[in-house]
């Protein structure tokens, strides 16, 4: 599919000067090829690229020319990590989360490599970077529901009877986009509904509510890594492990939990992506399946998570999440007590990689 | 429109607040003509009310509602309150309403809002409380629930509240509408969603369904500000309901919807002369809010009316002697439940 250029130039007169240039890296797992980026040059080509490159780490993967990038394949994440190599998952897309632990920026966006600029319903090409950078810049409403969606969004407030108190709101550490196209299904869906495409265009950000979970998707995600980052764990998936397709479901409830605990908040809704390739179903199940069965534990579980008052930090509230997973889900199945193991991994990597920011408390920033 | 639904399982209930209906009863005709129509007026209310032939419809004016509750209890159907007179004389499953100064909306399309119908379909399809599904309803036409979405909780549970939205003027309070005069809600979003169990919102009357079997004790008439009016600005009392149905839906595993229909609600009111009369309300959210989210309803609370008879004491107990309006409120609430019990028809069967 391709974008007639205009419209996207269009948009780009349009928008302000880019904003965040310095202090946002964009994280891009490939196995194939950066062709997409073309597509996105006029929105994306300001800010700095962290690929992590997954599978043979002989291959060489082209990045477009004019992008300023750092690379990473298997022998790099191994060369960096030692041993703690482990808890980065290989063959699967969750070894993104290696981009997130090197990078040095305040904020991350992470984007798949068949995710296109998507058109609004007036046929103006979307910026999604910019509408992610503004949901992470205005305040989420956690604590309440405003039936008007996002009170900071142009054109749009706090409705009747919305407490005063409640409207300065909360910082927001992630904001999670959606994907016109090609819908986020899991497989029995895509099974069954092989041709549903998502046309609705929702004009709406919103705060997930505290005490909600929900599935977070990778696709299209950004997020501010001070606030959340080492919570960003996408888990154990790919080769040698039971299950794929769950790495970022894993670290959504995980960074969820941990944000209704810090008073952090989380958004949903707009930008869109145009997502292009659906994957195989059939591949999709026999990744997914045990996770179909086990998300009927894991669920209740996050759901009852208590994280002790004296968790204060991100890693704090992660390592006892760990502990908690290992006491309760460990019975499940032996995957879970490798999980909580690389969780605890995880943690050791990034404060080694990112030694000032063990010291930030209660999520607040340096 | 689903097709299991007969139009005979439906009330609109309109609270009359302005004599003159006329251009209101029109620009609804197509889509109310078919329903039975209960119009309550606000027993205030003066003037002679003005409505169009062509519609099937029961008026109720304060003699009816003399006759049904007695002189000393119809004033607690004054003003936007007078609509619960029509919910508690209504014997039909489904209710939808909506204020007199709303007409259908359009949507992005410029196709006009069966308002109705999207109510119905909202009120006929489960609801998902549990857990969020980021393409919000997963039963609309052309969405479904997303990967990672348990398929335990996927067949959802029954929704007994509809919350639509409006265009144009929105419901704004006071204070916020007074400082942006001019803001008029223009952004249509194509969705509805659940609200999550135990998260609460200010449920707005403006633009109203519910399924009356279920829920109907719930919402009430109780809390009515020192200062109330006659201008949206100048009430809480739907709010205050909203409150409880909320509570008691969470409680009885029931749904909350919210988003389509969206209605056109007219320019109506001044906002800077509705602040000195809305301040009350503003204020008591502060402590409204935080109460509702503690409330906790015990385990042999299985029926609406018993769920809001117990709310009724949780604000008897706990908000009561902060100010003398909770204490009226949670009066209103038990009183309110014995009305229904004796007057409306019954729904003592279990909510879920």
């Amino acid at each position: 599919m391709n974008e007639p250029a205009t419209a996207i130039e269009a948009a780009v007169a349009a928008s302000p000067l880019h904003q965040l240039k310095d202090e946002l890296d964009i994280v891009i797992p490939t196995i194939r090829n950066l062709d997409f980026l073309e597509m996105w040059r006029p929105f994306l080509q300001p800010y700095h690229l962290i690929i992590v490159q997954d599978g043979d780490p002989s291959k060489t993967i082209k990045v477009p020319n004019g992008f300023d990038y750092e690379l990473y394949n298997r022998n790099d994440i191994n060369r960096i990590l030692g041993p703690k190599a482990s808890c980065i998952s290989f063959k699967d897309s969750a070894c993104r989360c290696f981009g997130y632990m090197v990078s040095k920026k305040k904020y991350i966006f992470t984007i798949d490599d068949n995710c296109f600029v998507a058109k609004d319903p007036s046929g103006k090409a979307i910026n999604a970077l910019e509408q992610h950078i503004k949901n992470l810049l205005s305040p989420s409403t956690p604590f309440f529901f405003n039936t008007l969606y996002d009170p900071f969004a142009e054109g749009a407030d706090f409705v009747r009877g919305y407490p005063f108190s409640l409207r300065e709101g909360v910082s927001t550490a992630v904001s999670h986009g959606l994907w016109l196209n090609i819908p986020d299904y899991d497989a029995p869906t895509q099974l069954v509904k092989p041709l549903e495409r998502n046309t609705r265009f929702v004009d709406a950000v919103l705060t997930i509510p505290k005490g909600t979970l929900f599935p977070m998707c990778g696709m299209n995600l950004a997020f501010d890594r001070q606030l959340i980052g080492p919570a960003m764990y996408f888990g154990l998936m790919g080769e040698g492990q039971p299950i794929g397709r769950y790495d970022d479901m894993w670290a959504g409830w995980c960074i969820k939990v941990i944000c209704d605990h810090l008073g952090l908040g989380v958004k949903t809704g707009l930008p869109y992506i145009y997502h292009s390739k659906a994957s195989n179903p059939f591949v999709n199940l026999r990744k997914e399946y045990k996770g179909i069965y086990w998300q009927e534990d894991i669920i209740p579980f996050f759901q009852q998570v208590v994280l002790p008052k004296d968790c204060t930090t991100v890693q704090k509230c992660y390592i006892e999440l760990a502990k908690q997973v290992k006491e309760k889900l460990g019975k499940i199945d032996p995957y879970f007590d490798k999980l909580a193991d690389a969780m605890v991994t995880w943690i050791q990597a990034w404060d080694g990689l990112n030694p000032t920011s063990a010291s930030f408390s209660n999520g607040k920033t340096g | 429109m689903s097709l299991s639904i007969k139009d005979d399982e439906i009330d609109i209930v309109i609270g009359a607040l302005r004599p003159d209906l006329t251009s209101f009863m029109n620009e609804w005709r197509t889509i109310f003509s078919r329903f039975h129509l209960i119009i309550v007026k606000d027993p205030d209310l003066k003037e002679e009310l003005k409505i169009p032939e062509g519609f099937n419809l029961d008026v109720y004016k304060k003699p009816d509602i003399d006759r049904v509750v007695g002189t000393s209890t119809s004033t607690i159907f004054s003003g936007y309150s007078c609509r619960y007179f029509g919910y508690l004389v209504s014997r039909k499953k489904y209710i939808i309403s909506v204020d007199d100064d709303c007409y259908p909306a359009k949507d992005n399309k410029g196709i006009l809002v069966d308002a109705v119908a999207q109510h119905i379909t909202n009120l006929t399809t489960p609801a998902t409380p549990f857990f969020f599904n980021t393409l919000y309803d997963p039963f609309t036409e052309g969405a479904d629930f997303v990967r990672g979405y348990p398929f335990s909780l996927r067949s959802g549970v029954q929704c007994a509240l509809s919350c639509g939205l409006w265009l144009n003027l929105a419901d704004y309070d006071a204070p916020t509408q007074a400082l942006k005069p001019e803001e008029r809600n223009s952004r249509y979003v194509d969705a509805v969603l659940t609200v999550p169990a135990r998260t609460l919102m200010p449920i707005s009357g403006i633009n109203i369904a519910f399924n009356r079997e279920v829920i109907g004790p719930a919402l009430l008439p109780s809390l009515r500000l020192g200062g109330e009016g006659k201008f949206r600005w100048e009430t809480m009392e739907d709010i205050w309901s909203g409150m409880c149905v909320k509570v008691v839906c969470d409680h009885l595993g029931l749904g909350v919807k919210t988003g389509m229909p969206y209605v056109w609600r007219n320019d109506r009111g001044d906002a800077i002369a509705s602040l000195r009369k809305e301040w009350e309300g503003v204020k008591l959210m502060e402590e409204v809010v935080p109460f509702f989210q503690s409330v906790r309803l015990s385990r042999e609370a299985t029926t609406t009316e018993d769920c809001v008879a117990e709310v009724a004491n949780v604000v008897k107990e706990q908000l009561g002697s902060k100010d003398p309006m909770f204490a009226r409120a949670a009066k209103a609430m038990v009183d309110w439940v014995k009305l229904w019990k004796s007057v409306g028809s019954s729904t003592s069967s279990p909510g879920a």
